[in-house]
């Protein structure tokens, strides 16, 4: 008869692993290269497979050979191709850490990594920040001393915190509950995504609960500083973590769901039981949407929506290994037009395209997902990742929406 | 996660099973821990090269050819499932311009300027057929660290053996018009889709061209825009312009791997990359789950059906456990082809080892045995480089093997279908 194999004795160990032992497996065979979006289009990446399992032979404490890994967007998609699999861009990332530690954060970095003290500080502003960001006669300044790309797409604060809104918004008492972790993309810049999500959980019958919640640390860890991100994830993990332990926490923004999930654990190494519990219970909105539907739960009262859709799946949403399940949702809606955008990468990296030295690499390696989005003159772009929307919308003139939007109107909403 | 098959593995069995099921109809899930062999894969189809000596039509040789091996994997599908295979191949990668014939092998040059036996071959090496001999000026590009024009060229000239007529060769390395900095291949196919880039490499080859009836250059001949780039290199030259893929990544690898992954979505299958199947749920004698990998937590896949096509030993279809045994680690399969006692390994590193034979046994549907003999479960089937019997290295059946059994497997899948349905 059918042998078990005992499936999750055989992840712990891989997991146990770990990152950097996990580049003996490497066997050289340029899989990651070819795939590499960013090494494509510019010689000052030489490729992760160079600067990960290659160059880290030369790396002893601080030293490093080289800057070229500072050019890696953290996209992920060099761990995601590796058939040995060989953690490629967690290797990078720790590497680029430590460089930075040797070598010092940039204002502009330590100030990209903080979304939200941008936030905090932008709203008081908010009219002249706003202004000032859309003005190019103040973005060639900004530029100049702080390195921020003038043609680089920045988000608009809202005058109102989703966090604000939260607290007046009535709890609706239901059996099954979950947690809204929204991220402070959601909170300072489109709290608007928020009340959708909401009100999308709540028509399912569901109780949302939406703890006061700090940022998730990625845009820190990303540019290097590893201390200040394992505190920022830690503290999530804890605020998340006031409901019950059965409750799951979900998330709409894609990279931060990613960061609770996997990289604040295997790349920040943090082993704190908080985060160890909401990392095991963190969902993309559409990842439980879809468990939803499997399980005969989903609402499916849509009102037709007679439009083209094109879908980009961002690769931190990739990265969860989840498929592509906002594709599987809204293949429900009756009327919709639905295209996948057979592309890896937009080419912002969270903040790496923000910046000045790097914006026209970014530009560079989203320039077929452009065309194709200008090829296929959809009505809608759809992305689940705030910074892609930004920078898509931006570099195509197209309006992007999270898939969330679209859901939303699809069950009535306005 | 719900899917009405689930392949595992997205090399090219997996990639032809689940764009086969996806077009029957099936909802189909494809699975990989990373990308398979495409990559690394010269782009031609190899059918049957030595059986063991050198064969001129796999056609003629195939039925001695299974006769002498009765436990190869082209016994699955039969010479009439390879051809179909093959044909439906051509269709599905239409962009690429594949074609060949199977009553006759083409001899395609080697980067170190051997020849080998392919079946099919893509439009960029359509001119590479030089079993009949030729006058071909190889070009290199200076700086280009995989590729060496002057010893491609000296060995193919003594490549040709006897009654073949001679394969007149020269050699050129041309200047790259641009930045000198490393060039990987990928970045060189890039930069070629560039015209002007073109126009100078091809203004340099002008003035060498003597009296060569076709150019041969390394495989970076574009990606995205490939057609275009090769198609306006021989307008430019005004003669044939073949690809010889060398040192991996591999441009023609990776355009067959972009045209069947773009093929499977079309079709509405789904393509889940870096995920790894660890285990398997059965009911009765069928297996019912599969539960792969994820960012932080296993998930279970329910499906009606399973294609396994992870590959050999090289890319973990089969595992060596500490002890010494060797095993099919998502179902727990056993594998075959190894005497009990018997050393995997060989003493000599560059030569045939026991271990290059062993992987799964089926029944004639391609169904791989379990423990207990007969077929593990009902809707279970194995294809490509996981099973046991072939040496595609050696035979040169890789590709033939993996299309032939990746066929044939959505082949039983979808007839079952069709015969529950009637």
């Amino acid at each position: 008869m059918p042998r078990e194999v005992d499936g999750m004795s055989l992840l712990m160990e891989t997991e146990g692993m770990g990152v950097r032992p996990s580049l003996d497996g490497c066997i050289k065979c340029t899989i990651c290269e070819s795939a590499c979006p960013y090494a494509a289009v510019t010689e000052r990446f030489p490729g992760p497979k160079t600067v990960g399992p290659q160059e880290e032979r030369f790396r002893h404490g601080p030293l490093s050979a080289d800057w070229s890994v500072d050019y890696c967007s953290g996209c992920g998609i060099c761990s995601r191709v590796c058939p040995q699999d060989v953690r490629i861009a967690e290797i990078n990332s720790r590497a680029r850490a430590q460089l930075k530690e040797q070598r010092g954060i940039p204002l502009r970095d330590q100030l990209l990594a903080r979304p939200d003290v941008m936030g905090r500080l932008g709203r008081p502003i908010r009219p002249l920040f706003n202004w000032a960001m859309g003005t190019p006669l103040v973005r060639f300044p900004v530029e100049r001393v702080i390195g921020i790309h003038r043609k680089a797409a920045v988000p608009t604060v809202a005058p109102r915190t989703f966090q604000q809104w939260a607290r007046r918004h009535p709890r609706r008492p239901a059996q099954d509950r979950v947690v809204y972790f929204h991220g402070c993309s959601t909170n300072y810049f489109e709290p608007r995504l928020g009340r959708m999500v909401v009100a999308v959980l709540e028509h399912q019958g569901l109780a949302v609960e939406i703890p006061q919640q700090g940022c998730c640390g990625l845009p820190l860890q990303s540019n290097g500083n590893f201390p200040a991100a394992r505190t920022y994830a830690t503290r999530l993990a804890r605020q998340l973590r006031s409901a019950p332990s059965e409750v799951p926490v979900i998330a709409s923004s894609t990279s931060c769901a990613l960061m609770l999930k996997r990289e604040a654990r295997e790349i920040l190494g943090v082993e704190d039981p908080a985060l160890v519990d909401v990392s095991q219970r963190t969902y993309d909105i559409f990842e439980y949407l879809r468990d939803l539907h499997e399980q005969g739960r989903l609402k499916t009262d849509f009102v037709p929506v007679e439009l083209t859709v094109a879908y980009h799946a961002p690769c931190q949403q990739q990265n969860q290994l989840i498929g592509k399940p906002a594709l599987d949702v809204l293949a429900l809606v009756p009327g919709l037009k639905l295209v996948e955008l057979d592309r890896d990468c937009c080419g912002v990296g969270g903040t790496y395209g923000i910046k000045r030295e790097k914006y026209e690499i970014s530009m560079a390696v989203g320039a077929g997902l452009f065309s194709d989005i200008k090829h296929t003159a959809p009505d809608l772009v759809l992305c689940d990742s705030e910074t892609c929307r930004w920078h898509i919308a931006k570099a195509t003139g197209f309006p992007v929406i999270h898939p969330l939007e679209l859901l939303h109107r699809a069950y009535g909403g306005h | 996660m719900i899917t009405d098959a689930l392949v595992i593995g997205a090399g090219t069995a997996g990639l032809t099973a689940g764009i086969r099921l996806a077009r029957g109809g099936l909802r189909v899930t494809v699975v990989a821990s990373g990308e398979g062999c495409l990559p690394l894969a010269s782009g031609t189809i190899d059918v049957l090269g030595f059986a063991p000596e050198a064969v001129q039509s796999p056609r003629g040789a195939l039925p001695g050819f299974l006769d002498a091996n009765p436990e190869h994997p082209y016994r699955i599908s039969g010479l009439a499932g390879l051809e179909q295979s093959l044909a439906w191949f051509v269709k599905t990668t239409e962009p690429l311009g594949y074609h060949g014939e199977l009553s006759r092998n083409q001899w395609v040059p080697t980067v170190l300027g051997g020849l080998r036996p392919t079946a099919l071959v893509p439009r960029s090496m359509a001119a590479a057929d030089l079993g009949a001999g030729g006058e071909v000026l190889i070009a290199g590009i200076r700086g280009f660290r995989d590729f060496h024009p002057a010893l491609l060229a000296a060995n193919l000239g003594r490549a040709a053996a006897a009654p073949a007529p001679a394969i007149r060769t020269r050699a050129v390395e041309l200047e790259w018009p641009g930045s000198a900095g490393d060039m990987p291949p990928f970045r060189l196919a890039r930069r070629l889709e560039d015209p002007e880039i073109r126009r100078r490499l091809a203004a340099q080859l002008h003035s060498q061209l003597g009296d060569a009836t076709a150019v041969g250059l390394p495989a970076v001949l574009g990606r995205e825009r490939a057609a275009e780039v090769h198609a306006d290199l021989e307008q430019r030259l005004g003669r044939p312009v073949f690809e010889i893929p060398g040192l991996p990544p591999s441009l023609p690898g990776l355009r067959l791997f972009d045209c069947m992954r773009r093929a499977l979505l079309d079709a509405g299958g789904r393509l889940l990359m870096g995920s790894t199947a660890i285990s398997a749920t059965h009911h009765r004698d069928t297996v019912d789950s599969v539960t792969i990998t994820q960012a932080s937590r296993p998930v279970k896949v329910s499906t009606g059906f399973v294609v396994l096509a992870t590959g050999g030993f090289a890319t973990g279809g089969i595992v060596r456990q500490p002890d010494g045994q060797l095993q099919e680690p998502v179902f727990g399969l056993p594998v075959h082809g190894l005497a009990p006692g018997q050393e995997p390994f060989g003493d000599v590193y560059l030569a045939e080892h026991p271990l290059d034979r062993v992987g799964l046994s089926t029944d004639a549907e391609g169904r791989p045995l379990g423990v207990a003999g007969g077929p593990h479960a009902v809707n279970l089937y194995a294809a490509g480089a996981v099973l046991a019997g072939a040496l595609p290295w050696r035979e040169k059946s890789g590709e033939g093997v993996s299309l032939a059994t990746g066929w044939h497997a959505a082949e039983a899948i979808l007839s079952g279908r069709r015969e529950d349905a009637a």
